[in-house]
């Protein structure tokens, strides 16, 4: 019996014995380092260190040797095997992967829930090991608004719940009146927003008290800048692919011109340029406000990236659409915009929404304009005398909040790509 | 054939006047406001002592340089973390790419984890955290961590062992030729292969160069390397920090982090496409001719893998190298901070140093495209 285990290689026949042997070797092994990792106790000290460190590995790969066992016809031990187990280098992948996990999940989360603080007002009440969340409870209104005063606070939220309810609106309106949505969100959009920003988030008007924009601020202030530069920055970018593929020698050399130069130049020396060097182009006494010179330089910025992705998609029409729709008599607008766009774009979702997802990531950088949006506001927040060495809760939250973001924007795009995907 | 002609050269016309316009009336403003403020254009002030000091600097510079020496010590920084991150970036998207496709499951979720997690976050996020959160955690220089006594983790920085040469000169031209004569030994391996079918080692050569040629040197042109270590000094009574050896600044090494995380993704993804765009037929049909599957990847997959990685993994390398200017909000010295924000605070000189600054950046960038337009050309399928 016993020489039959050792020099025989696990198979069906011998398949209870391998298996519970084979169990009880990875149960020790993670035992072993979940022990070691959340209680200290080392269930192997007695071993010389070396050995003892990589005992865990050794057992959960003998362990993995012995359950390795093809057609067992047990549902649950063929598909651990395949997913998890097919090869010895698979196994040791296996075994460091559930080690990483089983080390660091417990640290995580004992940091992140288990021994954070989240009652209180001061700094003083965090008293244990892990987060201090008062820091953000505390700070919350700061980063959701920036300097924007507290009374005056609902004209921000008013103004978002009325844009979000007019683009939300747009997936509910009729079939027949689709065709004008596109319209609509590149010329009545925009123009709603800018009433809306310009009449009750910045007031001065209706009895509003005016708030200056370098007020505003924190979340919300990401919000208006990606809107603004989402909104301008895709029709700009359509038309310098146009114009990039035009067979006038002007119209598409200035359109290589102005794309690469904007390719070329990291974002960051844009907003050096807009808030130290575009002053001196304008006239002596005329002032344009940060936020905007800001939102314009982003949104040329992105502009020309978002020409290379469309130029992508118009590159890969074949050359019998353009044929087809110059044979129906159609003129060089309606081709494009008729046949050829709404094509090639369908094609490049992808790319858009990497474009869109970079220019939300890249909002943060307008502090070099001197605005503070949430990434900014939490710098702020954490340089504050009475909540120092804050920087890790701040960030956390911040990196939370902006991953659940690009997170889902990416997911729609990938959803909205299989919608509109019409290959078969 | 009129009504054509205007329809040409209407909307031309009229775009190279809009830019003309544009561009007219922005110098025409910009003398204008120049002239109020008494300064002139030029580029004279290059030559000026800069007088301001600058941290971290590979080439050795004093505050009694001129600008110019510091655009230069700008200029090396900004390309130095660069290259560390993009050697790192390489290493790590290429693993987690592999991963990504790996037939066990848990380390596939774990690649992909790890790329939806780390771009999904802006990157100004990631420097900061690292910078502000992680690497402030690290111990004070007195109980630094320890690598084997000669390399030291500590708030203030890494401190690495510097390395002492004489004859450095020597030994470097070594390597060069030693680089040479490979690319030789890879040119008549080749060549025999396709003519007369023999096979060369040419991997065991190049090596056995590499080792021997530089190695060479240390025997008789009296060459030879010491090391310096870095050791725990007394500053003050209650100061303490490192001594000799080379101190990686942390400024560096969280941007140098958190630009290698954040491309790995993108490279992970790249990688990750290439091979997945190798068709299963041209791996079956090696398989058939009887390659190893080690000389499947290297000769049928990696080949034709690498065609559909390396133009985007390109893009990449230069959107990092543009993205190392966020250096400046964490003041590593690179060529933003030091030049367009240092330089122009005390020279007030917006328009040339922005230009400057971007042009740099825009020779970089287009100096990369056009050697990746000539490389794509030459590794395009051709096609009849």
């Amino acid at each position: 019996m016993i020489n039959n285990l050792i020099f025989k290689k696990p198979n069906v026949n011998n398949l209870k014995q391998y298996v519970s042997i084979g169990l009880l070797f990875l149960t020790f092994s993670f035992l072993d380092v979940f022990l070691n990792s959340l209680f200290k106790i080392n269930l192997t000290s007695a071993l010389p260190g070396f050995i003892s460190f990589f005992l865990p590995l050794i057992i959960g790969f003998i362990g993995f040797y012995l359950i390795r066992i093809e057609h067992t016809g047990n549902v649950f031990l063929d598909t651990a095997n395949k997913k998890i187990n097919l090869t010895p280098f698979n196994s040791v992948l296996t075994l460091l992967s559930i080690f990483v996990l089983v080390k660091y999940i417990p640290l995580l989360l004992n940091w992140l829930i288990f021994e954070a603080n989240i009652s209180g007002t001061t700094k003083e009440d965090c008293t244990g090991n892990g987060a201090c969340w008062v820091f953000i409870k505390v700070w919350i209104k700061r980063f959701m608004y920036g300097m924007y005063p507290n009374a005056e606070q609902w004209r921000i939220n008013t103004a978002f719940l009325i844009l979000f309810v007019t683009v939300g609106s747009a997936f509910f309106i009729p079939e027949k009146y689709k065709k004008y949505l596109i319209s609509f969100s590149i010329l009545g959009l925009p123009l709603i927003a800018f009433i809306l920003i310009y009449f009750l988030i910045s007031g001065g008007f209706f009895g509003l008290e005016w708030v200056e924009t370098g007020a505003w601020g924190g979340l919300s202030l990401t919000f208006i800048v990606s809107f603004f530069a989402l909104i301008f920055c895709f029709p700009i970018g359509v038309f310098l692919a146009l114009g990039r593929r035009s067979d006038l020698p002007a119209i598409k050399y200035s359109s290589i011109g102005f794309i690469e130069f904007w390719r070329g130049v990291p974002l960051i020396t844009v907003l050096f340029m807009s808030a130290v060097m575009f002053p001196m182009f304008l006239p002596d006494g005329v002032y344009m406000d940060k936020l905007i010179r800001a939102i314009i330089a982003i949104t040329l910025f992105e502009a020309a990236y978002m020409a290379e992705v469309v130029r992508g998609g118009l590159q890969a029409l074949p050359r019998g659409q353009y044929d087809a729709a110059k044979s129906l008599g159609l003129g060089y607008w309606r081709m494009n915009f008729l046949v050829i766009l709404p094509q090639a774009l369908k094609l490049v979702i992808p790319g858009i929404a990497n474009t869109f997802l970079a220019l939300v990531k890249d909002t943060p950088l307008i502090y070099v304009v001197g605005l503070l949006e949430l990434v900014g506001m939490i710098g702020l927040g954490k340089t504050n005398p009475k909540w120092l060495g804050m920087a890790t809760e701040g960030y956390v939250f911040a990196g939370v909040v902006f991953w659940v973001i690009c997170f889902s924007m990416s997911r729609y795009s990938q959803k909205l790509e299989k919608e509109l995907s019409t290959e078969r | 054939m009129n009504s054509k002609k205007i329809k040409n050269y209407l909307p031309q016309i009229l775009t190279l006047l809009t830019i003309i316009l544009i561009f007219g009336f922005f110098t025409f403003n910009a003398q204008i406001n120049m002239d109020n403020r008494g300064i002139d254009f030029g580029f004279g002030f290059l030559k000026q002592e800069a007088s301001f000091d600058i941290q971290f600097s590979l080439i050795e510079y004093s505050g009694t340089d001129t600008y110019f020496r510091a655009y230069l010590v700008g200029l090396i920084n900004t390309l130095l973390v660069s290259v560390i991150g993009i050697f790192f970036c390489t290493i790590i998207g290429v693993i987690v790419g592999i991963a990504r496709l790996s037939p066990n499951y848990l380390v596939e979720k774990l690649a992909t984890i790890w790329v939806e997690f780390f771009r999904n976050i802006p990157l100004l996020l990631q420097l900061f955290f690292w910078y502000y959160a992680a690497l402030r955690a690290l111990p004070l220089p007195k109980d630094a961590v320890n690598f084997f006594d000669i390399s030291y983790l500590s708030v203030k920085g890494w401190y690495i062992p510097k390395f002492v040469w004489t004859n450095f000169s020597i030994f470097f031209y070594s390597v060069i030729v030693a680089a040479i004569s490979i690319f030789f030994i890879y040119r008549f391996a080749k060549k025999q292969r396709e003519e007369t079918g023999k096979y060369v080692p040419a991997f065991l050569l190049s090596f056995l160069t590499i080792i021997i040629v530089p190695a060479l040197t240390f025997l008789i042109a009296g060459v030879s390397l010491s090391f310096e270590y870095p050791v725990l000094s007394q500053m003050t009574k209650t100061i303490f920090n490192f001594k000799g050896g080379v101190g990686i600044p942390p400024e560096l090494m969280a941007l140098a982090l958190a630009l290698s995380l954040y491309t790995s993704t993108f490279i992970a993804e790249n990688v990750r496409a290439g091979i997945m765009g190798v068709g299963k037929g041209q791996k079956e049909a090696a398989a058939s001719i009887g390659l190893t599957t080690g000389q499947i990847l290297k000769l049928v997959v990696m080949p034709q893998a690498l065609r559909i990685i390396i133009p985007p993994t390109t893009n990449q390398y230069l959107n990092l190298t543009k993205n190392s200017s966020l250096a400046a909000a964490i003041a590593y010295p690179d060529l933003v901070l030091v030049f367009a924000g240092t330089a122009m605070m005390q020279t007030g000189r917006a328009i040339e140093i922005i230009s400057i600054t971007m042009l740099t950046y825009l020779t970089i960038s287009l100096s990369i495209s056009a050697l990746m337009n000539w490389y794509n050309k030459k590794v395009a399928i051709k096609e009849k």
